[in-house]
């Protein structure tokens, strides 16, 4: 290993020997900087959150009750499963590579859940000797396959299925919602361990491998929870409540509080920390402008959402944030640091830019991309609980239908590049908004879902004519 | 410069049925810029790839300082610190140039980058080699220009402490002003005390910068001599017809006897 010392003992020029590099800029030349940028077609998330303004005025001007409160919060809820299943996709299509599979492994692991729930932890008992040892051998196959690829997380995941499977948690124990839904996102782990291995491994492409997939899953669901059968996992307060309870008020400001302020420490400490040892800087008037928009927007949306939003408010009581905002806000950190602080982000990165060049760096190309669908369906069964719960119940088409090609349609939209190597989990929160925004909407309008359906498609066209046309640009501009 | 810090002894190769390199002697001074020159398919690359660790080796001996060594895989080869720059450069455009210099060997823990420290040693090498075109080192790769690339792709190999930098024809795609800053770069590199073999087709470039100059011809080395010790038109009759007066290989009626 060459050693990464930090003193170089070759001859060091003066810093002012490099020219023109400059580490503080003036708002005002950042501001020139952004528009270049623009114009040279690095367009981000903007046309997302320009287009999500647009709708939102669209239909509050259309509609009297879209802006209200209840509504509000109802979009949030009925938009989260997408969204987050959105966001482990990100991962995918960073590397350029895609998984269709995404959708209907997340059905998989709601209807493990559920069935786990209806026949109270008996799992052996609901799946039938035959069907519980194909199901179990699946989970060790995984594991085994996790520990070939050195992918530890996956294969510890997809060990702990296999263990709570087996014990089988007592059903009216305080803790038995928890566990299943810890034993969804590990049967996600463990599909995605499989679909990693058949992609990153034996090397077929991953749109052959997950559309694959995503018919079998398909079956899978169909045989667990049976023709024209259904769950329902409503009763259970727990499942019941993560799409559909809030915080309370004290608890939505306490989370306003650790949120916007855990979001201005590390900002204003990293900024601080640039700027005494002199690197590059974003002009702090632009950083204090960051915090300070987040925090207002933060107590606004707080403050909006802590007041009565039942419809009958003399009946019921309905306030606070829902429970989808903080999950939401926890995997959009979480994913952020992953890809911007770790060095496995990094070379995520660095394998959708430039795979030859990762290789060649001694990255272990094939481990990163297995590794990303181990995510992308581990994120997904958190999505499949959020769904699950906004309905209150799992039925064969879970995850089914449109829901892999919205979150796809999602992380698009927000400005995460199909070609791989750009994008960020904020693109999938942004354009997953924009998505529940026009289903919503359009259904407040009565709307058929003809005109839903072809609405959406032409919103996720633009989007994806935007990353063409901006690829373009920046192709022509930096080349 | 007595010692060569890198030197190869009858290296042979074979792909298959195909005899690439014959027997090749080559050797690499520290603080001098050897020319590797060769028509297409005289196995230059060939020879690249066996001390970068990309192929191995059927035969031979290679030393580093003296003593010998084997290059079974790049890291082998990045373990002795030789690298190699190649033509297609290997950066991820969507990075920066920060984040490309150090891709592969982050510096802090594994869950927490440490940014700060890449930044500045990225700056300070950037500055040791007088690169003064870049604007700002957290530029992304795609904003950048031919030659600032190459810039980077050469800069990323001196962070490493390299003893051997090889490049492979790093101004084949650049402009005139380009390539001046890149063959400037080249000499700096071997002012470092760095042992450079450079590949190139242009011979105006080799005989701007390389202090000997190393002929491949069908796979042999048929010629390495001191750049003042050779013409120009000596150089390509080398490289079209493997000999050249007393120089390359002998002629056939005397080695057919």
């Amino acid at each position: 290993m060459p050693k990464a010392d930090p003193s170089p003992p070759r001859p060091v020029g003066a810093i002012s020997d490099f020219g023109i590099d400059t580490t503080v800029r003036t708002t005002r030349q950042a501001g020139q900087d952004y528009v270049a940028r623009l114009r040279g077609g690095e367009l981000g998330s903007l046309p997302a959150v320009l287009g999500l303004i647009a709708l939102v005025a669209v239909f509050w001007l259309l509609s009297d009750s879209f802006l209200t409160l209840d509504n509000t919060a109802n979009l949030l809820a009925q938009g989260a499963g997408k969204m987050i299943i959105a966001m482990g996709l990100v991962f995918v299509l960073l590397l350029g590579e895609i998984d269709l599979s995404a959708g209907t492994a997340s059905g998989v692991c709601a209807a493990v859940m559920a069935m786990h729930y209806v026949k109270a932890g008996n799992l052996l008992g609901g799946m039938g000797t035959t069907v519980f040892a194909v199901f179990a051998a699946g989970l060790l196959l995984a594991a085994l396959l996790a520990i070939i690829m050195r992918i530890w997380a996956g294969a510890a995941l997809s060990l702990l299925a296999v263990v709570i499977a087996a014990v089988g948690v007592p059903a009216n124990a305080w803790y038995s919602a928890w566990v299943e839904m810890l034993l969804a996102v590990c049967v996600g782990a463990a599909i995605g361990c499989l679909s990693g291995f058949l992609v990153s491994k034996i090397g077929m492409p991953s749109f052959v491998v997950t559309l694959a997939l995503f018919i079998a899953w398909q079956g899978v669901i169909l045989q667990l929870i049976g023709e024209g059968g259904v769950f329902g996992i409503g009763g259970q307060h727990v499942l019941f409540d993560v799409a559909n309870g809030s915080l309370s008020v004290n608890a939505s400001w306490a989370l306003f509080l650790i949120a916007a302020g855990g979001y201005a420490a590390v900002v204003l400490g990293e900024h601080r920390m640039r700027l005494r040892r002199g690197l590059v800087t974003a002009p702090t008037p632009v950083v204090f402008g960051k915090v300070g928009t987040v925090a207002v927007l933060g107590a606004l949306a707080t403050l909006a959402l802590t007041q009565n939003r039942s419809p009958n408010p003399d009946l019921v009581t309905i306030e606070g944030v829902p429970y989808v905002v903080p999950i939401v806000l926890a995997l959009l950190a979480a994913g952020s640091y992953v890809l911007n602080r770790t060095r496995y982000g990094r070379h995520i990165y660095a394998v959708g830019g430039n795979a030859e060049a990762a290789k060649r760096a001694g990255i272990n190309v094939s481990k990163i991309r297995a590794s990303v669908f181990v995510v992308s369906s581990a994120v997904a069964a958190v999505g499949a609980i959020v769904y699950s719960s906004k309905v209150g119940s799992v039925d064969p088409q879970a995850g089914g239908l449109n829901t892999l090609l919205f979150a796809v349609g999602a992380a698009v939209i927000g400005g995460t590049s199909l070609f791989g190597g750009r994008g960020k989990i904020s693109h999938a929160v942004i354009g997953g908004l924009v998505l529940a925004v026009v289903e919503n909407g359009l259904g407040l309008l009565h709307q058929p879902a003809a005109v839903v359906n072809i609405i959406t498609g032409l919103v996720l066209l633009l989007a994806a004519t935007v990353d063409a046309l901006s690829r373009r640009r920046s192709a022509t501009v930096g080349g | 410069m007595s010692e060569p810090i890198l030197r190869l002894t009858g290296v042979n190769k074979s792909f298959g049925p195909v005899h690439v390199l014959h027997d090749v002697d080559f050797a690499v001074w520290p603080g001098e810029v050897t020319a590797l020159v060769g028509d297409n398919g005289a196995g230059k690359s060939t020879l690249v790839k066996s001390v970068a660790g990309i192929h191995t080796a059927d035969s031979g001996l290679i030393e580093f300082r003296g003593k010998p060594v084997t290059v079974h895989s790049p890291r082998d080869a990045a373990d002795l610190g030789i690298e190699v720059v190649y033509q297609d450069l290997a950066l991820a455009d969507n990075l920066d140039i920060v984040q490309n210099m150090f891709l592969g060997r982050e510096r802090g823990t594994p869950w927490l980058l440490d940014e700060a420290s890449m930044e500045q040693a990225a700056r300070e090498t950037l500055a040791s080699l007088s690169v003064r075109t870049v604007k700002s080192v957290r530029t992304p790769v795609s904003a950048l220009s031919g030659g600032q690339r190459q810039t980077v792709a050469i800069a990323k190999a001196v962070l490493w402490d390299s003893n051997v930098v090889l490049l492979d024809e790093p101004t084949a795609a650049l402009g005139v002003a380009q390539t001046r800053q890149v063959l400037d770069l080249v000499r700096r590199l071997a002012e470092q005390g760095i042992g450079v073999v450079l590949i190139s087709h242009n011979m105006a470039d080799v005989f701007e910068v390389a202090d000997r100059i190393a002929v491949l011809y069908l796979g042999r080395m048929v010629a390495e001599v001191p750049t003042d010790e050779v013409t120009h038109s000596q150089v390509v009759e080398l490289i079209t017809a493997g000999r050249s007066g007393d120089l390359g290989l002998a002629r056939p009626e005397s080695a057919a006897i």
